[in-house]
C-alpha cells in the first residue's frame, strides 16, 4: 500500500517535470536567439568600429564607403535618425494622445468602434505599402509644395514614420486611460470640473507612466523601421536637413549590405552601424522598462 | 502586444543582416566543379560550374547558362549575383569557378594575377521625365550636372526647373561604370541613391526635374522617360559596338593566371565566348563584345 503511494508520488513528480523542462526550455530558446544575436552583433561589430576608431566612426560626418580613401563617418546617419524619431514622435504622439483620450474618454460607441478599427488595421498594414504610397503620393506632393528638385526627404520619412507609429501609440495610451480608477474623474467633477478638464488634468496624468511607455514604444517603432523609409528619404549620406535627401542608420544597412563585399571594411562597418543601432533599442527598451515598473509600483501604493 | 511588436522589428532587422552574411558565405562554399572528362569535348563533361559577381550580367549570364545546361545535361552552373566587386574577389580566392564583373579590372586587381575576358559590351543610358526639353547632352555636361556644378535645367538647354540627379548606391556595377566613364568617382551629389534599375526608372518617370541612369537593356519598351542621345550619339547596338556611343562599359569574365580551369568550367567558358554564344548575349539586350 504504501508502496504504492509513493510509486504514485513519483508518477506525480515525473508528470510534472517533463513539462516543466519543455517550458523552460522553449523559454531558454528565446533567451538564446537573444544572446546569440548580441554576441554576433557585438563580435562582427567591434573590429571596424577598431579600425576606423570609435570618434571617427561616430562622429565623422562623411561617408564614402567605396571610394578610392573611403570615409566611414556615421554622424549624417545618427542624426538622421535621432531627427527622423523626434519629428516623428512629434506630430505622431499628441494625435495619438488626442485620440486615444477621444476613443477612451469621450466617443459614443460607434465612432469609437469604427476609430479603433482603423487604428488596429494602420498597425497591419506592411511598411513596404507604406513606402510604396508615400513613393507614389508624398514625394511628388512635397516635391510641389516646396518646389524642390526631389521630393524624397527627411520630411517624407518623419510623415510617413509619424503615421506608422499612431496605432501603438493610441492602443497603448487607450489602455493606460481606461485603467484610471472612475472615482478620480468623478471626484474631480463633483468639484465642478468639466468633462473635458477633467479629462485634461486628471485622467492624463493619473496615466502618465503608459502614456510614457507608449510614446518609448513609438520611439522604438519609428528608429527600427527601414523599408517604410528607404522608399520615401532618398537615401543620400547628408547631414540631416528637412527638406534633404538623407539616410537612415537602418537605410544605410538595408542599401548597401547586398553590394559590400564579403570581408571588406565596408561589411564590417555596415554590421557596426547595426550595433550602434542595436545600442539605441536595448536603451529604449530599458527606458520602457523602467516606465512600466514605475507604473506597477504605483497601483501596488 | 506592441512592446513585442517593436522588439519583433528590432530582432527581425538585425535576423536579416545575419542572413545576409550567411547567404554570402554559403556562396564561397559553393561546390568546386568536379568533371574528369577531357577537356574541349565538350558534350561529354560533368559537374559544377560556380560563378559570381556583377548583377547587371544577370540577364546574359541567365540565359547563356540555361542553353549551356540544355546541351550538357550533367553540368550544373550556378550564379550568384552579388556585385561585381564580390565577384572578382570571389574569382582571386577561388571560392567560384568564374567571376562576372561588369567594370574592368584594376590595375592592383590585374597584378593579383587575373585576367579579363570580355563577353560583351553595355550602354549606360541616360534617362529624363517623357516632359523633359532637353534631349542632348555631351558628357562633359552630364558629368557637371552629377557633380553639382550645373543645377538647372536651363543651363543645359531645358526649362527653368531645378535639377534632381539620381543615382544608384554605393557598390553597384552601373554606378561604378557610370562615376568611371563621367570621372564623377565619390564627387556626385545625388537628390536620391536608389538600390534598382526599377526605382530609378520609376523615380525619373514621377518627375520632371529628374535625370537617371540605367542599363541600356532596361529601358527597352519603358513608356514616360526619354532616353537622351550623348554628344549627338543615340544609344544603339551599333554604336556601342564600334565604341561611338560614349557612356558604355564591358562584361568580363574574371578567372586567374595559371589556375586551369575544371572541366565543366572550361567547357562553359569556351562556348560563351565562342560565336555560338551571339545570338543570346544580344537577346539580353547588350552586344557581343566579338562583333
Amino acid at each position: 500500500m504504501r508502496e504504492n503511494m509513493k510509486q504514485d508520488a513519483k508518477k506525480e513528480r515525473m508528470s510534472e517535470l517533463v513539462p516543466h523542462l519543455i517550458f523552460l526550455f522553449c523559454g531558454l530558446a528565446a533567451v538564446a536567439f537573444v544572446l546569440c544575436i548580441s554576441v554576433y552583433l557585438i563580435i562582427s561589430g567591434i573590429p571596424a568600429i577598431h579600425k576606423i576608431g570609435i570618434i571617427k566612426f561616430l562622429f565623422g560626418m562623411k561617408w564614402q564607403s567605396t571610394a578610392a580613401e573611403p570615409s566611414f563617418g556615421i554622424l549624417p546617419f545618427v542624426l538622421t535618425s535621432i531627427y527622423g524619431t523626434a519629428g516623428a514622435v512629434l506630430i505622431g504622439v499628441p494625435i495619438g494622445i488626442m485620440t486615444a483620450v477621444y476613443l477612451a474618454k469621450v466617443a459614443p460607441k460607434r465612432p469609437a468602434a469604427v476609430i479603433r478599427t482603423a487604428a488596429q488595421l494602420l498597425a497591419g498594414i506592411p511598411s513596404v505599402v507604406y513606402g510604396l504610397v508615400g513613393m507614389i503620393v508624398l514625394v511628388p506632393a512635397i516635391q510641389k509644395i516646396f518646389r524642390l528638385s526631389s521630393g524624397a526627404t527627411l520630411l517624407c520619412a518623419i510623415i510617413v514614420l509619424s503615421i506608422m507609429i499612431l496605432p501603438s501609440i493610441i492602443n497603448v495610451s487607450e489602455t493606460a486611460l481606461e485603467a484610471v480608477p472612475r472615482e478620480y474623474e468623478e471626484a474631480s467633477m463633483a468639484l465642478g470640473a468639466t468633462e473635458i478638464e477633467t479629462y485634461m488634468k486628471v485622467s492624463l496624468p493619473a496615466a502618465k507612466s503608459g502614456i510614457a511607455a507608449a510614446v518609448v514604444l513609438g520611439v522604438g517603432r519609428a528608429i527600427g523601421e527601414a523599408m517604410a523609409i528607404i522608399m520615401v528619404s532618398g537615401n543620400v549620406a547628408n547631414m540631416p536637413g528637412l527638406l534633404k535627401s538623407v539616410r537612415f542608420m537602418t537605410t544605410a544597412i538595408a542599401s548597401e549590405m547586398s553590394y559590400a563585399a564579403v570581408g571588406s571594411l565596408q561589411r564590417e562597418a555596415l554590421f557596426s552601424i547595426g550595433l550602434v543601432l542595436f545600442l539605441f533599442i536595448m536603451i529604449i527598451n530599458v527606458i520602457l522598462n523602467v516606465f512600466i515598473k514605475g507604473k506597477g509600483k504605483k497601483d501596488v501604493a | 502586444m506592441n512592446r513585442k511588436g517593436f522588439r519583433t522589428a528590432a530582432a527581425v532587422l538585425l535576423l536579416v543582416s545575419i542572413t545576409a552574411t550567411l547567404a554570402a558565405c554559403g556562396t564561397n562554399q559553393s561546390p568546386q566543379s568536379s568533371g574528369n572528362a577531357a577537356a574541349g569535348d565538350s558534350s561529354a563533361v560533368s559537374g559544377n560550374v560556380s560563378t559570381n559577381g556583377s548583377t547587371s550580367m544577370e540577364s546574359v549570364i541567365g540565359i547563356l547558362s540555361e542553353q549551356f545546361m540544355l546541351d550538357n545535361s550533367k553540368v550544373k552552373v550556378t550564379y550568384d549575383a552579388t556585385g561585381s566587386g564580390t565577384g572578382i574577389e570571389a574569382a582571386g580566392n577561388g571560392t567560384c569557378d568564374i567571376g562576372l564583373s561588369s567594370r574592368d579590372l584594376t590595375d592592383a586587381e590585374k597584378a593579383k594575377g587575373l585576367t579579363q575576358t570580355t563577353i560583351a559590351k553595355d550602354g549606360i543610358v541616360m534617362i529624363v521625365n517623357k516632359n523633359s526639353a532637353v534631349s542632348d547632352l555631351s558628357l562633359e555636361q552630364i558629368a557637371s550636372i552629377y557633380k553639382g556644378d550645373v543645377k538647372n535645367w536651363s543651363e543645359v538647354g531645358g526649362s527653368d526647373l531645378a535639377i534632381a540627379c539620381i543615382g544608384r548606391e554605393a557598390g553597384s556595377g552601373t554606378r561604378d561604370g557610370f562615376e568611371t566613364i563621367t570621372g564623377t568617382k565619390g564627387v556626385c551629389v545625388l537628390s536620391q541613391e536608389l538600390t534598382s534599375t526599377g526605382a530609378v526608372i520609376e523615380a525619373v518617370k514621377n518627375s520632371e526635374n529628374a535625370i537617371g541612369y540605367t542599363s541600356f537593356s532596361a529601358v527597352e519598351d519603358q513608356p514616360d522617360i526619354k532616353v537622351l542621345t550623348v554628344g549627338g550619339v543615340s544609344c544603339t547596338e551599333d554604336t556601342i559596338a564600334d565604341d561611338s556611343y560614349a557612356i558604355q562599359r564591358d562584361f568580363n569574365l574574371i578567372t586567374r593566371n595559371g589556375v586551369k580551369l575544371s572541366a565543366a568550367a572550361q567547357a562553359f567558358f569556351n562556348y560563351i565566348t565562342s560565336d555560338k554564344a551571339y545570338g543570346l548575349i544580344r537577346k539580353t539586350g547588350v552586344v557581343p563584345a566579338g562583333k
